[in-house]
């Protein structure tokens, strides 16, 4: 059998011929978006980082040597592992470039650590990565999810979970800063990353989506049930993560709200309906306005939100439009 | 008089998420076709639904297949107002091609939410729409 698909013919990537037109969508999105930390001065955190207390610091920097160990694990083993199940070329290529852009935002972390922090409190923080164990047994649980031989689908699944969910026990930190006007520049930096995994989860969701329509009824109820139970074994580990580092704050219940909102949408990814009512996932208003500045939520109906809007310029391309 | 909701025009790509909430709003909706030899005529008022697919700078953010429907002058004559859908984690150009749509056609921006929607988004639209139904009706009679 391995004979024989070694003597297929190896063909060159026409990009002028797509089998889905999505490829090419995302990898322009994600072309267009590509960014380098050096791009964010974050040395002008310098005099906002030394406002922080002893504590706020150690918490700071621990959540992001988390956020470096999932990047990492996306990079050198997620993104990898989707690559031999990729159905068109076109989705190989843009499988590499999101390995190559997590391999960045890992990068990105150590930027924001040589920059604030000594030597002796990063190698700390570094080691405590290694040993806590919820950020262990979140990474264990994708990580087998990858292994060789796995489903291909149940890999895409938790590689949104993984794009769109577990991220956000740590990107909470960042937001609430960037919301009281701390670390500003590191948010935006932080916001770059957010805005990738943001198309990473979309354009994994919707390849797993073009695979599951193709299951029967069956396959396709094994599969749900797969998603929701491995949803509900993070969610049981990040809410111990999310205890441990944000009690001493007073902010562990806030950061829950914060992720459901986001599995919510990770699992809106995959196609699938939310899992957590809307009483329990409308995330506080500073912490939305911190994800996304400037654009508030309209709600014309109720009055709320302004109803004409926005004398800033707005980017169109003037020759698709007639009017 | 029949229900009193404005009709809806969307657009959905293949990941499905305002589809899925036009489904899950049981509201009678035209989808728009991507092809391009395709055209939607609309003939009465209607609200139009539309997600975001910018880049970081904002550019692409409106489907083709939208702004082919509102190159249409009849069509921008019956659009009584957008719904813009995206997602927050893009920033500043969330749910951007509503905030777009409705500048160029100069209508409101009635709403906007993320993805597929969730109950409580479906339970605002669904109240809003009749409202604005029922200010349609008054004014025509």
């Amino acid at each position: 059998m391995k004979d024989m698909l070694e003597t297929v013919v190896p063909k060159a990537i026409n990009w002028n011929r797509l089998e889905d037109e999505k490829d090419l969508e995302v990898w322009n999105r994600l072309t267009v978006n590509f960014w380098l930390p050096e791009k964010v001065p974050l040395s002008n955190d310098l005099p906002s980082w030394g406002t922080l207390t002893d504590h706020e610091k150690q918490l700071t920097i621990r959540v992001f040597t988390g956020l470096t160990l999932l990047d990492t694990i996306q990079n050198s083993v997620g993104a990898p592992a989707l690559m031999p199940d990729a159905i068109t070329p076109h989705e190989e290529s843009v499988l590499t470039n999101i390995a190559f852009m997590e391999a960045v935002h890992a990068r990105s972390y150590s930027s924001i650590f040589s920059t604030l922090c000594s030597t002796k409190e990063i190698d700390e923080a570094f080691r405590w990565s290694a040993e806590n164990p919820h950020l262990q047994a979140k990474a264990k649980a994708i990580l087998d999810t990858y292994a060789p031989g796995n489903d291909p689908l149940k890999r895409k699944i938790a590689s949104v979970f993984l794009e769109s969910f577990l991220f956000y026990s740590g990107f909470y930190l960042p937001m609430y800063w960037s919301s009281r006007a701390k670390l500003t520049n590191t948010a935006d930096l932080i916001r770059l990353i957010i805005r990738d995994e943001a198309v990473h989860g979309y354009y994994i969701g919707y390849k797993f989506q073009r695979g599951y329509e193709k299951l029967d009824e069956a396959g396709q109820q094994e599969l749900k049930d797969y998603a929701f139970s491995l949803m509900f074994e993070l969610y049981d580990i990040e809410n111990k993560y999310t205890e441990e580092l944000y009690d001493e704050l007073g902010l562990t219940e806030d950061v829950k709200v914060f992720l459901h909102y986001n599995a919510n949408k990770a699992l809106q990814n995959l196609g699938f309906e939310a899992l957590f009512p809307p009483e329990v996932s409308e995330v506080n208003a500073a912490i939305l306005a911190a994800l996304s500045p400037d654009s508030e939520n309209h709600d014309f109906f109720s009055g709320s939100g302004s109803s004409y809007v926005i004398g800033k310029a707005v980017a169109t391309e003037d020759e698709d439009w007639d009017f | 008089m029949t229900a009193p909701f404005p009709e809806l025009v969307y657009y959905s790509s293949k990941s499905g998420n305002t589809h899925r909430f036009i489904t899950r709003l049981g509201l009678s909706a035209t989808k728009l076709p991507e092809e391009q030899d395709q055209f939607v005529n609309m003939t009465e008022p209607f609200v139009l639904v539309c997600p975001t697919y910018a880049d970081g700078e904002g550019r692409g953010a409106v489907p083709k297949a939208v702004i082919r429907f509102l190159n249409n002058p009849d069509n921008r004559k019956f659009i009584l107002g957008v719904i813009g859908t995206g997602n927050r984690n893009f920033g500043e150009t969330y749910a951007l091609s509503g905030r777009i749509i409705a500048e160029k056609c100069k209508v409101p921006l009635l709403y906007t939410f993320e993805l597929a929607g969730t109950d409580t988004d479906i339970v605002r639209v669904r109240s809003g729409l009749e409202t604005l139904g029922r200010s349609q009706c008054s004014t025509a009679a």
